[in-house]
């Protein structure tokens, strides 16, 4: 038992911030921000400069090794930047679903790509989806990034596909999205021909485990990030003559945003370490972890908009892009409900 | 990073576990299960003494001073085992959690010989004398006098909140020595044995009918003039070492109280069909989140090593803990309906989950408020400025 960091993961934790916090500027989100919600640029140099693509895929499989610790320290460092990269689709949901439950072909054929950033990947649900054997119908109506993506993983309660953005059959509507650092779109399928994933429940339970952890850990970066840069503004900005951070009811509002941090801290790393080692707990943990961090962002960007005043509700500021970012990891991937729904149903029994 | 145990580690559990559970279907059967701090306090005593013969009671200190120079894990893990075999907690908590690592940190080898092995053994019980009346958030500003009078300390004041004075051999008093001094400077560190005409201990009643916590008056109290930790003076920085142990290993064992507090609820949710409101079934999935982070937020506080920076995880860790415990008095309550607004007891005793409920209200208190948490956060973690104090 020993729930620190080792020196490796200090170190990717070090490499991943350093690389977001110079890279994915506010200037560069917001142009992103205007096109399709994606950096290019910064994702092609995450996927083949810095080689970060890979981690949280076997080597086996092309990928780097290394687990959802590792995923996990760098969605946080990407959250704390609200970086507009389909790091979510492309790699947590997509090539995780590949890597559990693609045959070897299948993992050949498509992890270089999504790898090395040149395919972007969405993962496309719909649990009322209609297979006539691998011809699919149905449609998905918020799938992140989808605009951009070049494949898809359509996936039923039962059941997972690749299909090409391209093929026949296949609609996708971008949709103007209230977080435009990662727009959703309406993905439609009629009569789609579907490439079966060989295990499809492995495929939909490793994509919702690296998922929750992901959002969860893109959560904890968005929260630490909306505090740090209220602290530093509760030291400059000063009213009645002292600064604001002196205010008893402007440090408690701070502290309590540290006291749901640390806990959001201690969930992801905990769900992330529980599923890398194969833990009885790691169901629990991914629930817990997606519920509680993303509650937690959702918190802390809420109060950095209230704690600097009419300067953290204007479009200039980057208040809102944390507040937006924070709303859709709540709702994304299930509701917090419904995550404590699950957690509820582990340890009272289902529903009556 | 890694949670689980190794092999030698499951194998440590299962000798703590043999051994409790031996303890508590045997000779100690009539204490087990008991949650409250007083009840039966003679044969906890007694257990303390079991425990330290045989080598359980402080398995973290070194062996020459009783314990078993056990690792962290091993600690972890018998904090959890000793709770999950249903031993009430330890009576001398102050003694082996905050006298014994004070001393180990700051007295001296004199002093080690005089006290550790005794408390280790479960036969100095130790008590805390650092509120009183006029101080309590704000503990600088003790009044209680200390004079040295040839070769003796001679005490004069009040303490008060004295958890288990009643029952306890020797007490520590932070008190002022230096005439006219204010605020942290002038004060020292006194342990007093508690036997003796010039101390009285008074008991106070607390909402839930318990008197755990009691007056201590200090009247030509004595103790002799080496009694002190540290330098005359020097109080402040040894009662500032002392709370810092207050979020050691024991929070584990801790934890696994409120586990059994949690499962008393869920089972409460079943039996009366509670469990299938989805807003009961939401509270009840919160408060499993919330231990759990307990949980692993104290692996995190007692895993850091690096001492230079401050750890959120160890500045969070009081506030957190209480507010949840609160929480879940409530939910405790929900649950129960009206039912839980009566007892069984003529005498104004309640079960576990009443009595949680009204208990609680304390762990936001003491220790530290919620207020003075939220402080500290902010002044320590974030560098926010300091209060600013009242001249009165
Ligand atoms: C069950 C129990 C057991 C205890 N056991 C012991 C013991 O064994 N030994 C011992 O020495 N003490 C003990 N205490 C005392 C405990 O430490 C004090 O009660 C606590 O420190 C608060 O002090 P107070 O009661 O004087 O409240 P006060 O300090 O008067 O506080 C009153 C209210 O004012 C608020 N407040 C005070 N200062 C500030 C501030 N700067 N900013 C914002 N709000 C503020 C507080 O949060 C609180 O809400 C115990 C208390 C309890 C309830």
């Amino acid at each position: 038992m020993d729930f620190a960091f080792t020196d490796e993961q200090m170190m990717i934790a070090e490499t991943a911030k350093a690389f977001f916090s110079e890279n994915a500027t506010s200037e560069r989100t917001r142009a992103a921000m205007a096109g399709d919600g994606i950096d290019h640029a910064l994702w092609q140099a995450f996927c083949t400069e810095l080689g970060l693509s890979g981690i949280g895929i076997p080597e086996s499989a092309g990928g780097a090794g290394l687990g959802l610790v590792e995923l996990a320290i760098i969605a946080e460092a990407a959250g704390a930047q609200v970086a507009a990269l389909p790091m979510l689709g492309s790699l947590a949901l997509c090539a995780q679903a590949i890597v559990a439950g693609g045959s070897a072909d299948q993992q050949a054929s498509h992890l270089p790509a999504l790898l090395s950033g040149e395919t972007i990947a969405g993962y496309a649900h719909d649990a009322a989806l209609k297979a006539d054997g691998n011809a699919l119908t149905g449609a998905a109506g918020f799938v992140a990034h989808g605009g951009a993506a070049g494949l898809f993983v359509v996936t039923s309660n039962t059941g997972a596909w690749l299909i090409a953005a391209d093929a026949p059959g296949v609609t996708v509507t971008p949709l103007t999205t209230m977080d435009q650092t990662r727009p959703f779109a309406r993905v439609t399928l009629n009569s789609a021909q579907g490439e079966p994933l060989a295990n499809p429940a492995e495929a939909i339970a490793a994509a919702h485990r690296a998922g929750f952890v992901t959002v969860a850990a893109e959560g904890l970066g968005v929260a630490q990030a909306a505090l740090d840069r209220t602290v530093a503004y509760a030291r400059e900005r000063v009213q009645f003559g002292r600064a604001i951070g002196s205010f008893q009811a402007y440090k408690h509002r701070l502290a309590d945003m540290v006291v749901e941090i640390e806990q959001a801290r201690s969930a992801v790393y905990w769900a992330a370490c529980a599923v890398d080692e194969g833990s009885d707990e790691a169901a629990l943990a991914v629930h817990a972890a997606k519920s509680f961090a993303a509650d937690t962002a959702f918190k802390c960007a809420g109060d950095m908009i209230q704690l600097h005043g009419g300067i953290g509700f204007t479009w200039e500021h980057d208040a809102h892009l944390y507040f937006k970012r924070a709303r859709s990891l709540q709702s994304m991937l299930g509701s917090g409900n419904w995550h404590r729904e699950q957690v509820a149903a582990m340890i009272l029994g289902e529903a009556a | 990073m890694r949670l689980g145990f190794t092999q030698s580690e499951e194998q440590f559990r299962a000798e703590c576990a043999d051994w409790l559970n031996a303890q508590m279907a045997g000779e100690f059967a009539d204490i087990r299960g008991i949650t409250t701090l007083t009840e039966k306090a003679e044969r906890r005593k007694e257990w303390e003494q079991h425990l330290g013969a045989h080598g359980w009671s402080c398995i973290g200190w070194p062996k020459e001073w009783g314990g078993r120079g056990a690792t962290l894990a091993e600690q972890v893990i018998f904090a959890e085992e000793y709770a999950r075999a249903g031993v009430p907690g330890r009576v001398n908590h102050i003694g082996i959690e905050l006298a014994g690592p004070t001393l180990l940190a700051l007295g001296t080898e004199e002093q080690k010989r005089r006290f550790l092995p005794d408390i280790a053994a479960g036969k100095t019980i130790f008590c805390q004398g650092f509120s009183e009346p006029g101080a309590g958030s704000d503990l600088a500003s003790v009044r209680t006098k200390a004079r040295l009078e040839g070769n003796e300390w001679v005490v004069e004041g009040q303490k008060i909140w004295t958890s288990l004075a009643h029952i306890s051999d020797w007490i520590f008093v932070v008190a002022r020595s230096e005439e006219g001094s204010k605020g942290p400077k002038g004060l020292t560190f006194l342990m007093m044995e508690i036997d003796q005409p010039g101390i009285e201990i008074r008991p106070i009643k607390q909402i839930n009918g318990d008197a755990e916590f009691n007056e201590t008056f200090f009247d030509g109290a004595r103790c002799p003039a080496d009694s002190l930790i540290g330098a005359v003076g020097d109080g402040w920085r040894v009662a500032m070492t002392l709370l810092s142990f207050e979020r050691g290993v024991s929070t584990l064992g801790q934890q696994m109280a409120f586990r059994n507090e949690l499962d008393g609820i869920i089972a409460a949710a079943k039996a009366n069909g509670t469990a299938s409101d989805p807003l009961i079934r939401q509270r009840i999935a919160r408060a499993e989140i919330g231990l759990q982070l307990m949980r692993y937020g104290a692996m995190r506080m007692l895993s850091n090593t690096d001492h230079s920076k401050v750890d959120g995880a160890a500045l969070t860790y009081k506030i957190q803990w209480a507010t949840w415990r609160r929480n879940l008095g409530e939910l405790a309550m929900d649950v129960l309906g009206q039912a839980g607004e009566v007892t069984g007891s003529p005498e104004y005793e309640w079960g576990m989950l009443p009595n949680l409920f009204l208990y609680s209200r304390a762990d936001t208190i003491y220790g530290g408020t919620n207020q003075i948490q939220r402080n500290l956060i902010a002044e320590r973690g974030l560098g926010m400025p300091r209060e600013p104090r009242g001249d009165a």
